[in-house]
């Protein structure tokens, strides 16, 4: 039944939302755009820190509730144009201490990586299609751990909502990449500072894999935000991983030849 | 006078009607909450230890439920382009499958060999299907193939005439995981109706656990479509022809209906399952519910052809049949209850299902049906009295010749008991499939061709982290490996030392004189490390190795054997590493072992289940013959049919499953029927002043016909559930009937023959038995 309030209210609905349609109509921003857009402010709000170095805490769980913990050292390097570069030092478990992964990873094509052995004092090129495997036997595979790029996605826009107790932008992305294991990555990213709060990642079956949420974000350089732990849930084996860096030390004066080849010898 | 109460059902029948129809519709309602679980881990219960070890293996490493594609050619070659592209599309499709998490083929296999100093870690033909393939690619692939212990048995066949596409599934943790394995039983079915029609020259077969687990759940329901209306029919002939009474039959009818569908309401209402074991249970009830009515209702036709007044007639026959109806429905009620000694919980369901539905059968036969009776216009049916003379001169043949009767069937009865012993225990869950089943078809077709559908997991742990790395263990592993291959039962042992071997050889340029185990841990480890990290998704070691490397999983395929052969095999390797290293934690685990478990365990269990029905049962004849002499008597054509049952059964077929276990409890709850009615007959002969001699043929005339239809009735009954196309269910039946048939043998000839033997002593007259003249219109 209308009343005369209810009318009121009725009418003003009725011309808001007519009011919205005729404005999106004039702005006429797609989902799409709209996603890429939030995908490059995002790019861009984290360009420019150059290079980084952290010690990170790996721990896996299986279903049966068993514990196992990893120390790596990593240090990034920022490239303008291509995927980024790392370098990771094994330190535990320690049959595997000293071993040093060298990646250059690229935005649609397979990464260069290289392994050094300290067992045989060798460097060992990896060449393979691995970016959907697992990194360390952990839940995080290469790709999860890569570096953010615009172009290695499409997106939409889906709708706004809270997450960890932020405002955020809920972002589609489907990999342009085959090789990639996945068919789309539901992301969560912060409307403060475009900082990725959650991801979903849908298998090839186009089923729910994994969830990772980002915790315990700090602040480096006035403008460099890194989550201090990732942790990231496998939904259908029951595993997890958890990725916990104690800190992240930025412009340590890590250079290009530092992330080359012959420098894997010398890492420690 | 005593049981006033039965007046109730002529004075009030419409009340007793709607009360009746109230309380079985009342439970009936119940049937909404049943729901099917198909899967084979309703054979466990949440305390088995088999289960408990395996699940836990599951939680460690990887769940390994699986689909197994098998590919055949026709040509009866894998290796050329056709079958190579098919199976690369398939396998690409295969990783649709809901819940899939892995597909191993022979085209997706990560192929590990040097190139200079590098190692490349490669899809062995690709990973997508839009790959060209040249014959250098499929030479490649055969040369690899056929040389590597990891796919030569598994993937595909040493001859590779044929291959496999193995789908690994993880579904999610839940009891009822019936809908999840028809989903991935439909794609994966769907997938080869695809491929079947694009290569018409190629054959499939599926087999794996999750198509057992959709055979146990779709052949159920088959046997649920077939044998309940099957039996419905048999039993409406057999009334018919035996009551001659269109009307009769119905009330007949009714109560049966009621029993069952009280009985499944009860089941749901208290949150119960269907299950294998239980879709028999209405076919049991139902057998087992027609006797009473049948009992009251000759009598009923008896008394009115005597002229009685009809409502007179109706409890007159109540009175008369009340006592021994609840004796025979108490009897075979406690017979069913022992079930709850059985370790499975499906067989336990099964005997209290049962129980409640005999008890229901008695209740609604002693209310409903006379009020029926009372309310439907019947007219007393005329039976042939023909039949009298036959059963006059049987009885007459059985006292001529009874001395030559007594020593000829107690010999044949005791021979026959010797070969008990022969049995074996035995329980292959692919064999409670028939060979008609297509999933039994594919098993047997995959076990002949690539290797059997019995497996065993072996994990061992080192309980240190990065343990499985030391040398010494590695080595204790490759040892056993070895010794494993050497078992004749073996057709493939999936072990990580392989890998290890293959590793070393391609780190040390692919010199084949490298092929064996690194010699130091770090070395071991990071060839692992770099291994691991080269490996795509779904195809990493998850399945093989723990999170910390403390522990590894060893898998192997065996020919299809008994369950006998799995536990002696799985002893024989604790008796290994007893010896050979005992510092190595070792658990094994897989359905074929648990089956093997519980099948052994279960047995002894309801060993004492039985020992229990037959104190029980023989405490409840002394109470109901009033005589402890004839209580013990009854031991002797009580035990005799189980007995000889499980005799022929050794020469016959010697293998002893689940659901045969549960047959000597029940069958003791129902023979003893036969018995109960025959001795009281006698007995009240005796009481009368009569010889032996007279007195068995009194036996033989008052209820010998009511004995040889009653048997007629199970025996027809059981022969339906024998046609199930479950072991568990047909070859329990099929004993079940023969022994129903023995247990009349037995009454009509070895019981009488001993009496007329051994009881010659003169009774006192003037005991006044409460049961008087009974079914003697069926006589």
């Amino acid at each position: 039944m209308l009343n005369k309030n209810n009318l009121k209210v009725w009418l003003k609905s009725v011309s808001l939302i007519g009011a919205l349609l005729f404005a999106n109509n004039l702005f006429a921003e797609t989902a799409e755009e709209k996603g890429l857009r939030i995908a490059t402010e995002r790019k861009a709000a984290d360009k420019g820190w150059g290079d980084s170095e952290a010690e990170t805490q790996m721990i896996l769980r299986n279903a049966q509730g068993e514990e196992s913990v990893r120390e790596i050292r990593t240090r990034a390097l920022e490239v303008d144009g291509d995927g980024d570069k790392g370098l990771t030092i094994f330190d535990q478990p320690r049959d595997v201490a000293g071993t040093a992964f060298l990646n250059h990873s690229h935005i649609n094509e397979p990464d260069d990586q290289w392994l050094y052995l300290p067992a045989l004092k060798r460097v060992k090129r990896i060449a393979s299609r691995n970016k959907s495997g697992p990194f360390m036997g952990s839940e995080f595979a290469y790709e999860d751990l890569a570096s953010f790029e615009v172009a290695k996605y499409t997106y939409k826009y889906l709708r706004d909502e809270v997450v960890n107790g932020e405002n955020c932008w809920v972002l589609e992305s489907i990999p342009t990449d085959r090789y990639s294991g996945y068919t789309k990555q539901i992301v969560w990213i912060d409307q403060k500072h475009h900082r990725a709060q959650k991801v979903e990642f849908y298998d090839r079956k186009h089923a729910l894999l994994k969830t990772l949420t980002m915790y315990d974000y700090r602040l480096y350089l006035d403008k460099y935000w890194r989550a201090h732990k990732l942790s990231m849930v496998n939904h259908q084996t029951g595993k997890s991983t958890d990725l916990i860096t104690a800190e992240t030390k930025f412009r340590v004066g890590l250079e290009a030849r530092d992330f080359e080849q012959n420098a894997l010898r010398r890492a420690r | 006078m005593k049981h006033q109460w039965l007046e109730t059902m002529v004075k009030r029948p419409f009340w007793v009607i709607v009360l009746g129809c109230i309380v079985a519709f009342t439970l009936a309602a119940g049937a909404q909450n049943l729901y099917f679980r198909g899967d084979y881990k309703v054979f466990f219960g949440p305390e088995n230890a088999q289960l408990q070890e395996f699940e836990s293996m599951q939680r460690t490493f990887s769940k390994n439920d699986n689909v197994a594609i098998v590919v055949v050619p026709k040509s009866g070659d894998v290796f050329n382009k056709d079958v190579f592209t098919l199976v690369m599309q398939m396998t690409e499709d295969a990783w649709q499958t809901p819940f899939s998490t892995r597909v191993d083929s022979i085209t997706n296999y990560q192929h590990t060999e040097a190139e200079g100093d590098d190692l490349i870690v490669d899809y062995l033909v690709g990973e997508f299907a839009d790959v060209e393939i040249t014959q250098q690619m499929i030479d490649k692939a055969k040369e690899v193939t056929l040389h590597e212990p990891l796919l030569v048995n598994r993937i595909v066949s040493p001859t590779g005439h044929i291959t496999m596409i193995n789908v690994t599934v993880q579904l999610p943790d839940k009891l009822d995981q019936t809908a999840d394995v028809m989903e991935v039983t439909a794609s994966v079915r769907a997938l080869v109706d695809k491929y079947a029609q694009l290569y018409p020259q190629v054959d499939f077969h599926l087999t794996g656990i999750i198509m057992m687990n959709n055979s146990f759940a779709e052949e159920s329901i088959l046997d649920l479509q077939t044998l309940v209306p099957g039996m419905f029919l048999a039993v409406l002939i057999m009334l018919a022809i035996l009551l001659r009474s269109i009307l009769a039959t119905v009330a007949t009818l009714i109560v049966i209906a009621f029993s069952i569908l009280a009985a499944m309401g009860f089941f749901g209402w208290t949150g119960m399952y269907m299950s294998t074991a239980t879709i028999g249970a209405p076919t049991i009830i139902m057998t087992l519910a027609v006797a009473d009515s049948v009992h009251i209702i000759a009598s009923v036709n008896y008394n009115l052809r005597q002229g009685m007044e009809k409502s007179r007639a109706i409890v007159e026959a109540l009175k008369l049949n009340l006592s021994p109806v609840f004796i025979t429905s108490l009897t075979t009620a406690v017979g069913f209850l022992t079930f709850n000694f059985s370790d499975v919980p499906p067989l336990r369901h099964l005997g209290n299902l049962v129980a409640f539905g005999v008890v229901m059968a008695f209740v609604f036969a002693i209310t409903i049906l006379p009020a029926l009776l009372y309310v439907f216009p019947i007219k007393p049916a005329n039976t042939g009295d023909g039949k009298l003379t036959m059963m006059d001169q049987f009885a007459d043949w059985v006292v001529r010749k009874h001395k030559l009767i007594l020593p000829v069937t107690a010999v044949i009865v005791l021979a026959i008991s010797a070969m008990v012993p022969l049995n074996k225990v035995n329980d292959v869950p692919v064999e409670y499939f028939g060979e008609d089943i297509k999933f039994r078809q594919a098993s047997d077709f995959m076990d002949d061709n690539l290797q059997g559908v019995s497996t065993i997991d072996f994990a061992f742990h080192t309980n240190k982290e990065s343990g499985i790395n030391d040398p010494e263990f590695l080595a204790v592993v490759e040892e056993f490996s070895q010794w494993l291959r050497a078992q004749p039962t073996v057709d493939h042992v999936l072990t990580l030392t392989d890998t290890f071997k293959r590793l070393n050889k391609n780190m040390n340029a692919d010199d084949p004189t490298m092929y064996k185990l690194p010699e130091q841990q770090e070395i071991a480890a990071q060839f692992l490390l770099m291994y691991e990290m080269s490996l795509p998704y779904g195809l990493d070691l998850n399945n093989q190795l723990n999170v910390d490397k403390s522990s590894m999983r060893l898998s192997i395929a065996m020919d299809n054997l008994g369950s006998k052969e799995v536990m002696d095999m799985e002893n024989a390797v604790r008796a290994w590493f007893a010896e050979n290293a005992p510092n190595i934690q070792v658990t094994a685990a897989s359905p074929s072992l648990m089956f093997a478990h519980i099948g052994e365990k279960n047995m002894q269990s309801m060993l004492m289940g039985s020992a229990l029905a037959l104190v029980l049962i023989s405490i409840l004849l002394v109470f109901a013959l009033k005589s402890v002499k004839f209580g013990l008597i009854s031991l002797l054509p009580n035990l005799a049919p189980a007995a000889m049952g499980f005799g022929i059964w050794a020469i016959f077929v010697g293998q002893v499953n689940l659901g045969l276990s549960i047959v000597t409890s029940m069958c003791l709850g129902i023979v003893v029927d036969d018995t109960v009615h025959f001795l009281s007959k006698y007995k009240k002969a005796r009481e009368k002043g009569q010889n032996a001699e007279q007195a068995v043929r009194y036996a033989f005339a008052s209820v010998g016909r009511a004995l040889w239809i009653t048997t007629l009735v199970l025996f027809v009954g059981f022969m339906v559930l024998a046609q199930s196309s479950f072991a568990l269910n047909g070859d329990m039946g099929l004993l079940t009937a023969i022994i129903m048939v023995l247990a009349l043998v037995v009454d009509f000839l070895l019981l009488p023959a001993f009496l007329l033997v051994f009881d010659k002593k003169v009774y006192s007259s003037g005991v006044e038995n409460v049961e008087q003249k009974q079914s003697e219109s069926l006589a």
